[in-house]
């Protein structure tokens, strides 16, 4: 069974939600608290959203000097699959993990709102599961979600398709602005050059039970739930 | 004259070396009457000390003592086979399937927020949240109900702005989504906007806790945030009229941090859950004062604390202001000693201070040492009962009859095709989703239902049930007729409620009026009980606890009546929730209930005729319940595609909103309606626009619709087939009286969901209108 480490920090929101989207798809998913200098064995991590320490400094600013992401750090230079939601996309932009910055949403508010995205990467841990240039219809949640990045970082992005989400309008005559915060090419998730770390500002694991709605968010878990490390990588649970 | 005083015994105590003598200024500055005054000093037998005055002055505050409205209160229904926990703790609780318990309360913060709109909201937002986790729930649904002035004034567009923003944020940050809401505008409010909050919580009844402190020798520990120099005085401030001198309360207005709040939710569940702890209370308002006094009066022992144990945040802080001050995110907590170290160890983890300051004690007496040097010592129990209660003449005033009387005399301003766009592009009316879209509403992935519709439903992990909530209050009609206003809050609730298919299970209630010392205050307040214990009694949903605010007025006058009703009910499968927009074409549709037309009161009237008057329509509590349970039947055998609540704006905006769709569809669906059958029993204008209660506008597959015809006739609702569901980019057809009417689906969403949006965009919404 695949070891799922969910990242709690202190101002985490999405914790739980992450952790139970994580079980749903069959992983043996549990808490990594923000002081552990180890993962216990993970195979994959999930950076959680919510305001990790308060983000009263830039939204995950803090987060990265914090004894986990150390560890974090190390699990993805190993080539370790990383899911950056929310505030675990700006925590991972902080860590330069992935390049650019998420500023506040152009609108200057927060915004909470369902989004209309196309997934635009269907080969990395998290998207797997999703047929190329699916539309998927999911939660977004953020006051600091506008993507930004130095124009040859964007171009190279576009270049390399590491775009892994895009917003897009629902239909052809929607009155209805797609780009809820003002992003850069209108980018809703990215990842590493290799594929194994993403991040991603709309909430998969707000919407992947039926009962919740059409459960768009589910692919995500998946996709991860698929992954099979390599086996020299394969880590031992230690848990 | 001096403060130090002494009598014999455990009734000793003196002032501070230096400190302001006890006068009759000074006692006057703390909002205590001559014969509050007297029973202090006779219940003392002496001159109480500075400390002392502050602690009387605090807990015999309206806000705390309630002596206005506890003799109204006491006449609220608050049994129930489904009450855990009625009023008197920090939220009500009651009973759900599995051993699963929901706490939930309401509560308002309008003076903070009209002084200091961002940090009076978000404050009140925090002290809710505080108020059902400290019974070991966890919160899992946010509501509130806001009041402003008109959006035409730039200050009245800051202070909904800065209200909306510092309502999000606290909220977003401590992850707990949002699920409903209300937004009312009328110029009664310009001056005194109100925010209530309303928090939802999910327990195991077996972890519900109490906030008696007992066991003498146990220890009493502060938890939380250091104790600061904010919100002294909050109490009774909340219980003054607004002038314009309480622009200089501005810095008694606390200042919240959700991200040490989130940090205590997590820290006071922990403690809970593992039974570390035997009480726990928020220091809300009036902070330690009466957080200790009331869990001592609670659990009929005595107190002892000292002030010179309270970690502070700046030197030199005196026992008054420590005992005060009104700073945030701070819990008191009663342990056996041999566990102080365990909760200091849980509380660590948290990053959380765990700090001992006192002790339970046999003599009864809330005692309060500073430094050792005894300050305050009162007899715990008559502190806390002993404040006068007041029963005050109550009058109808002759205006309200007058305009009850009256008639319109403008003629309207427009025709009928011109009416309905113009009543959905009124604030009152028009889409809220400027306001909500700035909350997180589905964080905790439980949301079934968002803001928007009816009301909010969640589900509860792991069982197959649901929740649904609502907070409701027509104060237009609670100004014309309180009596029939009270009971009409409490069945738009239950209506909006059934409508999503949940049954009503109970009440939590934020009662905003005036002064009220003031016969017509006091009159519209009695009165408005009156209805809500008479509609509750119907219903059986018994009212669990709330708030009274008193004293909403400004130079420009009192504030109209708000008694805002929080709701709870459980949807028994959550799977078969109904949403209110129509959702297939080709459904059928009916409306439920009876049509008599009454317009008194109505959004029409004072939109289209600048009339706010008239007799409101009678709230028939019989057929309110007959259609609740209809609608709560047919949503259970799944008959129901859509169901949405005739309420504010009548038959044809109930109509229209369910045929613009939801916010997120990319368009409605739009209908074609036809009321001839109606007759001409109805006028025009009162059929289409009447505000008649016990009914709702649904729609069901062709195939279920004889069974939901006779579903209505078995519980005796009448019901009228009046329409189709039609496909997108369509439009809502009207045949009436002979004639026909169009509007076009995507002008009416465009009209309905920019309403807001398009007056706060006004370049002068910003801070600086506001200093």
């Amino acid at each position: 069974m695949l070891n799922v480490a969910v990242v709690r920090f202190p101002g985490s929101n999405c914790d739980f939600d992450a952790l139970r989207a994580a079980e749903l798809v069959g992983t043996n998913a549990y808490f990594a608290w923000h002081r552990d200098a180890s993962l216990r064995g993970a195979d994959i991590v999930l950076l959680p959203g919510g305001f990790s320490y308060g983000d009263y400094l830039r939204s995950g600013a803090i987060a990265r000097f914090s004894p986990v992401m150390q560890a974090v750090q190390r699990h993805a230079a190993e080539g370790g699959p990383v899911l950056g939601i929310c505030n675990g996309f700006q925590i991972l932009c902080e860590a330069h993990l992935l390049p650019g910055a998420l500023l506040r949403n152009a609108g200057l508010s927060f915004v909470s709102k369902p989004v209309d995205v196309v997934v635009e990467r269907t080969d990395t841990v998290f998207t797997s599961a999703y047929a190329p240039g699916s539309r998927l219809r999911l939660p977004v949640a953020h006051g600091d979600g506008r993507f930004v990045a130095a124009a040859d970082t964007l171009r190279m992005l576009e270049a390399e398709g590491r775009v892994v989400l895009r917003y897009v309008a629902a239909t052809e005559s929607s009155p209805f602005q797609p780009n809820p915060n003002g992003s850069a090419n209108h980018i809703a998730g990215i990842c590493n050059a290799a594929g194994t770390v993403v991040g991603i500002m709309p909430h998969p694991e707000r919407i992947a039970e039926g009962v919740l709605g059409p459960p768009d968010g589910l692919g995500f878990f998946r996709s991860l739930a698929a992954w099979r490390p390599r086996a020299s990588t394969l880590n031992v649970p230690s848990r | 004259m001096t403060s130090s005083t002494v009598t014999s015994g455990v009734m000793e105590a003196s002032g501070l070396p230096g400190e302001r003598p006890v006068t009759p200024e000074v006692v006057r500055e703390h909002n205590l009457n001559e014969l509050e005054y007297g029973r202090i000093v006779a219940l003392l037998g002496r001159t109480p000390t500075l400390t002392e005055l502050g602690i009387f002055s605090a807990l015999w505050s309206e806000h705390c003592s309630y002596k206005h409205s506890r003799t109204v209160l006491r006449t609220f229904p608050t049994t129930g086979s489904q009450v855990v926990q009625g009023p008197g703790e920090n939220a009500g609780v009651l009973r759900l399937p599995d051993g699963w318990a929901v706490a939930f309360k309401i509560e308002s913060h309008n003076h903070p927020s009209a002084v200091e709109p961002y940090q009076g909201a978000a404050t009140g937002v925090g002290g809710i949240l505080r108020d059902v986790f400290t019974m070991g729930a966890r919160p899992v649904a946010l509501l509130n109900s806001l009041r402003l002035g008109p959006l035409e004034s730039p200050r009245n567009r800051y202070l909904f702005a800065g209200i909306v923003r510092g309502v999000g944020d606290y909220g977003n940050c401590v992850g707990v989504p949002t699920l409903g809401g209300e937004v009312g505008f009328a110029p009664g409010y310009t001056g005194n906007p109100l925010v209530n909050a309303m928090c939802v919580g999910l327990l195991k009844e077996a972890d519900l806790i109490r906030a008696a402190a007992h066991g003498v020798g146990n220890v009493l520990l502060t938890v939380g945030a250091r104790t600061g120099r904010d919100g002294i005085h909050g109490a009774s401030f909340a219980s003054e009229e607004l002038s314009e001198k309480s622009e200089a309360r501005r810095p008694q207005v606390q200042v919240g941090d959700p991200f040490t709040e989130k940090l205590l939710l997590e820290a006071s569940l922990e403690l809970i859950t593992s039974d570390l702890i035997i009480a726990i209370q928020d220091m809300g308002a009036a902070g330690l004062t009466s957080s200790s006094a009331e869990m001592a009066a609670r659990g009929g022992v005595g107190v002892e604390i000292d002030t010179g144990l309270v970690p502070t945040r700046e030197p030199g802080m005196t026992p008054y202001e420590i005992l005060l001050s009104e700073s945030q995110e701070r819990m008191l907590v009663v342990s056996e000693p041999h566990r102080v170290a365990e909760i200091q160890a849980v509380c660590a983890k948290w990053e959380l201070n765990a700090t001992p300051i006192g002790h339970v004690t046999d003599d009864g007496i809330y005692r309060v040492r500073h430094h050792g040097l005894v300050v305050a010592a009162i007899p715990g129990q008559r502190l806390v009962d002993d404040c006068p209660m007041y029963e005050p003449t109550a009058r109808e005033g002759d205006e309200t009859k007058a305009l009850r009387a009256a008639l319109p005399a403008a003629a309207p301003k427009a025709g009928l095709q011109d009416a309905l766009p113009l009543l959905l592009d009124a604030p009152n009316l028009a889409s809220k989703r400027w306001v909500y879209e700035q909350y997180d509403s589905t964080v905790q992935a439980s949301t079934v239902l968002g803001p928007g519709g009816d009301a909010g439903v969640l589900r509860v992990p792991g069982t197959a049930f649901g929740l649904a909530v609502t907070v409701d209050c027509n104060s237009r009609l609670v100004a014309l007729d309180p009596y029939e206003g009270g009971k009409a809050a409490v069945a738009e609730a239950a209506r909006n409620i059934a409508c999503v298919g949940g049954r009503p299970l109970g009440i939590t209630d934020c009662l905003n009026f005036g002064n009220p010392e003031k016969p017509e205050v006091y009159f519209q307040f009695r009165e408005a009980c009156r209805g809500i214990a008479d509609a509750c009694r119907a219903f059986d949903t018994p009212v669990t606890g709330g708030n009274v605010s008193f004293y909403n007025e400004s130079p420009t006058g009192a504030i109209d009546p708000t008694p805002t009703v929080g709701m709870v009910g459980l949807l028994a499968r959550v799977a078969d929730r109904v949403p209110s927009p129509f959702s297939t074409p080709g459904d059928e549709i009916f409306v439920l209930g009876a049509t008599r037309g009454e317009l008194g009161g109505s959004a029409y009237w004072a939109e289209l005729r600048d009339f706010t008057g008239g007799r409101p329509a009678r709230v028939d509590l019989d057929a309110e319940r007959r259609l609740q349970r209809l609608l709560v039947e047919a949503a259970g055998r799944r008959l129901l595609r859509s169901a949405h609540d005739c309420s504010e704006g009548g038959l044809l905006v109930t109509l229209a909103e369910a045929a613009i769709g939801g916010a997120y569809a990319g368009d409605g669906l739009g209908a074609s309606v036809d009321l001839t059958a109606y007759g001409a029993e109805v006028p025009l204008d009162g059929l289409l626009f009447g505000e008649d209660g016990a009914r709702a506008v649904v729609s069901a597959a062709p195939a279920e619709a004889r069974r939901l015809v006779a579903l209505a006739r078995e519980h005796g609702v009448p019901i009228a087939r009046v329409g189709l569901v039609g496909d997108t980019g369509g439009t809502l057809e009207l045949r009436v009286a002979g004639q026909t009417f169009s509007w076009g689906i995507g002008a009416l969403r465009q009209t309905y969901f920019e309403a807001i949006p398009r007056r706060m965009q006004h370049p002068d919404v910003d801070r600086s209108a506001g200093e």
